[in-house]
């Protein structure tokens, strides 16, 4: 998810070129899928606004632009002098670079995984000792990445954190474990498993962790209902939140 | 333990009990565990045995499940078993705006309410980009809270130790001494638990009058009040036979596993967030970071304890900031209009309600306002698309909060990194090899609260 | 139960019930089944400032066998709800159940596929406490409703009169009723004009 803030004009800079021009600067943008359909949580009747009828489309996927601030280009360099020095190469393991809000988010292929995080755990100048977690994020919107993984790392010894982010498709939800270089992302990596349905491959005891032993489905995902009933109250009867009409 | 054969199911025993059929949690692989278990051993039928310390259990802080297998007393293997308590917390926070997830977060770790709240409200501050415009008096109150709290929840951590090692006098010391913590909460936030308190943008609302006089009472008496708890169990000899040499996991075993909090300070690494990456203004604030060297349950004890002293020393800090003579403009909530929570809540004839003064303002003299108020509490605020991950130090260790937002009214997915859940994965180095009396102060020593375990 | 299930309506029934009432509910040990934020509030009950020694219930039995009251405090997940079945089967009668704070009572906030929605779904409850959580306070106020209750409960034959009447009673309540109305009186055990038939059970 590119941190494109709400869907304003993409567009921005090199006026000069023909692609670029206002007229055609939403072209690109509508070609993408939707995302979000309508300003409300349901689509129901009564809904006298109009925006209902808002699309909102999937932002374009966008590298942050040089420099990066704070010690982000930093250990950016030394990523990469890394996996070019081991041949990995960077380009080929780090789709995007992410610098936002003071936070770093690498965009990792997860084929490269397992050796972008060993690296960035034992090559002394980078140093993340920790991974605090992985958790999952469900787009279903973007097809062919719809399910990411998230890594945090922490380095103790520069006092640094960055980001891993990973995504796999719908029908092939595998990604590789990181149990052997963080053992700690045992239960993470099954809960994420629980609650997304995607597959560490390498993961000794892949196994439900939440949810009950013969759960079936994947709770946290976004076509997962969330499973309310609805709320008989004094007469009446309120049906569960993701049901409800709202205004929000 | 991976698939098995027999299609899963809850077993069950339907033997003719008077009750009818009887529910049980076996199934799935318990049988093979058991005779894994037997057939590890030389001789069949005196093998190891497997227990279950289950979720229901005086002593182990709630709704955990323990498989232990054993070779008489000492424990050769530790299986955890969560999710007793999981609450759909972060699927919940989806269906509400960004200000009502504050109630549903709050409840996840709920021994430290404060804590959950603050570190998802900085994850949206960071996300609405409006972490450097937050007031100065609500970082002072946000700060005073958090170690507030951070007393609170290592008294309800200590108190309920005592009660598991047999030692009823040190659970009703503990329980009396959280009750003033308790009181004090619910002056300034209305309620003893599960605050709401700490909001996106600021707090909730000002301190009450009266309410300086009455923490500086408690950080009058809480001294003697620790110290109390000090005689107790300091040189206690069950207790300290209990813990020393208990559970113990060095530097390279934290590390190995991830761990944070009291139980790194007590392989002697002074890492905090507080000073290492501060938020809130704790910069601004003087107080040292308790260590132990000794690895061992009874060293994380001595640094809870340290803690407590240490946050009635940031207390008093904040409480000398408050009290000084306050500027025209000293808002608790963000002054921005499409942000800031609109409610100037105060107490009236009948009861707590929006303060006369807001009343008028918005009926009255602002139509803008009015149109803000009814927007902001009925549709909530739009945060930027973009993700943040914000990191505090809770008293059980680093609890982080990473909020997605696709910028709408809504979080698109909250999740939230809680200590104990990752702690909890070292129930097997702490207590595999030692006896089962000792898995107590292990799980105690990490101080899980299910809650946040489970979400 | 016991032979004092067995003894015939009158005088001597009465007084039984009397003295079976007050014992019961004079030391009720509750089980331990605190769950969620609501054990919390349970623990800062059983401690000094909110006593529940003074009813005789800070002998918390861990183990339900020993147990007669279990206070279902906090929210009720679906992977722990055939544990605490199994506990409460595990209770000896008499047994009853408090449902503590909203989540017990009726899944309170969280209305989604984790909680079940009331324990009462799988244990029958004798007291609902709302509260989120309820104060110490509150929870002592459910006791004592309870132990008032436990007082007046009845045994045997005058047991199923009582159970009769109450449902009898429940039936002809309406949604919004506050109050106990005046219903129809039960003339050889069954309603004088009513079309619904009280199920006589246990």
């Amino acid at each position: 998810m590119s941190e494109h803030s709400g869907s304003g004009t993409p567009g921005d800079g090199a006026a000069e070129e023909q692609a670029n021009l206002p007229a055609r600067a939403g072209d690109e943008r509508l070609a993408e899928p939707v995302a979000r359909r309508g300003m409300f949580g349901t689509s129901t009747s009564g809904d006298t606004s109009g925006y209902g009828r808002l699309q909102v489309r999937v932002p374009p996927e966008l590298s942050t632009p040089r420099p990066y601030g704070s010690y982000f280009d930093e250990l950016t360099d030394e990523l990469a002098r890394v996996l070019e020095a081991d041949g990995t190469g960077f380009g080929d393991a780090v789709e995007r670079v992410i610098a936002d809000r003071g936070e770093l988010t690498f965009h990792v292929r997860r084929e490269r995984l397992p050796e972008v995080a060993a690296k960035l755990r034992d090559e002394p100048g980078l140093a993340f000792g920790l991974c605090t977690g992985v958790s999952g994020v469900h787009y279903p919107a973007e097809t062919g990445r719809e399910l990411r993984a998230i890594y945090h790392l922490l380095s103790i010894t520069h006092n640094r954190r960055v980001r891993l982010e990973v995504t796999a498709p719908d029908e092939d939800p595998h990604i590789p474990s990181l149990i052997d270089v963080y053992p700690a992302l045992d239960w993470h990596e099954r809960e994420t498993w629980d609650f997304f349905g995607i597959i560490f491959d390498g993961h000794p005891s892949l196994t439900r962790i939440e949810m009950p032993d013969d759960w079936k489905g994947h709770p946290q995902r976004k076509d997962y209902p969330l499973g309310g009933i609805p709320v008989e109250y004094r007469g009446t009867k309120v049906p569960p939140p993701d049901e409800r009409r709202s205004y929000a | 333990m991976t698939s098995h054969s027999a299609p899963p199911r809850a077993g069950g025993l339907d033997d003719g009990t008077a009750e009818g059929r009887v529910y049980t949690v076996s199934g799935q692989d318990w049988d093979q565990l058991v005779a894994a278990a037997d057939q590890a051993a030389d001789t069949p039928g005196t093998g190891h045995m497997v227990i279950n310390m289950g979720p229901q259990h005086p002593s182990t802080h709630g709704v955990l499940r323990l498989i232990l297998t054993l070779d008489g007393e000492t424990v050769t293997e530790c299986r955890v078993g969560i999710g007793y308590l999981h609450t759909g917390i972060e699927k919940n926070m989806e269906y509400r705006t960004w200000t009502q997830g504050v109630t549903f977060c709050t409840r996840a770790d709920y021994l430290m309410p404060i804590f959950n709240e603050t570190s998802y409200c900085l994850a949206v501050e960071r996300l609405l980009g409006i972490e450097d415009r937050i007031p100065d008096r609500a970082n002072i109150i946000r700060v005073l809270m958090m170690e507030l709290n951070r007393i609170g929840s290592h008294l309800g951590g200590l108190g309920p130790f005592g009660l598991e090692i047999g030692a009823t006098t040190i659970f009703m010391q503990g329980v009396r001494l959280r009750e003033n913590t308790l009181d004090l909460m619910e002056l300034i936030t209305g309620l003893r638990m599960n605050h709401a308190y700490i909001r996106p943008g600021g707090v909730a609302q000002d301190l009450p009058p009266g309410a300086l006089e009455k923490i500086r009472e408690f950080l009058r008496h809480a001294p003697t009040w620790t110290g109390e708890l000090h005689k107790l169990m300091d040189s206690n000899p069950i207790f300290t036979g209990r813990t020393k040499g208990v559970a113990y996991l060095d530097l390279e075993g934290c590390t190995a596993l991830g761990v944070t909090g009291p139980i790194l300070r007590s392989a002697g690494l002074p890492w905090d967030l507080r000073k290492s990456q501060p938020y809130c203004g704790y910069e601004t604030y003087e107080f040292d970071v308790p260590t132990a060297t000794s690895c061992d349950t009874y060293g994380r004890y001595e640094i809870r304890m340290a803690e407590i002293d240490q946050s009635l020393r940031i207390m008093e800090q904040c409480v000398d900031r408050l009290a000084g003579t306050r500027p025209a403009e000293d808002p608790v909530m963000i002054p921005d209009a499409k942000i800031g929570w609109p409610a100037r809540l105060s107490l009236g004839p009948d009861g707590l309600g929006p303060s006369p003064e807001h009343i008028a303002h918005i009926m009255g003299q602002s139509m803008e306002a009015l149109i803000h108020h009814f927007k902001l509490v009925t549709e909530g605020f739009r945060v930027p698309a973009g993700q943040a991950y914000v990191p505090i130090e809770s008293p059980k260790g680093e609890l982080g909060c990473h909020v997605v937002s696709d910028g709408g009214t809504r979080p698109y997915r909250v999740h939230i990194r809680d200590p104990s859940f990752h702690h909890m994965q070292a129930m097997a180095a702490l207590c595999e090899g030692a006896l089962l009396a000792d898995v107590i102060p292990a799980i105690a020593s990490i101080d899980p609260v299910l809650g946040g375990i489970d979400r | 139960m016991g032979l004092e299930e067995l003894l015939p309506s009158g005088i001597m029934l009465t007084s039984v019930e009397k003295a079976a009432g007050w014992a019961r509910r004079s030391s009720l040990w509750p089980a331990t089944f605190g769950l969620a934020c609501c054990a919390i509030e349970l623990m800062q009950t059983g401690g000094p400032r909110h006593d529940l020694a003074r009813f005789g219930m800070e002998r918390a039995s861990a183990t339900p066998r020993q147990a007669d009251l279990m206070i279902v405090a906090g929210r009720l997940s679906q992977k722990m709800a055939p544990v605490m079945r199994q506990i409460y089967d595990q209770m000896a009668n008499p047994k009853w159940v408090i449902s503590m704070g909203v989540c017990a009572s009726s899944g309170g906030m969280f209305n989604n596929y984790a909680i079940v929605q009331g324990c009462d779904h799988i244990v029958p409850v004798d007291i609902y406490l709302p509260g989120c959580p309820p104060r110490p306070e509150m929870l002592i106020d459910a006791i004592v409703k309870l132990h008032d209750r436990i007082l007046n409960g009845k045994l045997g034959k005058n047991r199923e009169r009582q159970i009769e009447e109450l449902e009898h009673e429940r039936l002809a309540r309406l949604p919004l009723q506050t109050s106990v109305l005046p219903v129809q009186p039960l003339l050889g055990g069954h309603p004088v004009s009513s079309g619904v038939q009280p199920e006589a059970h246990e």
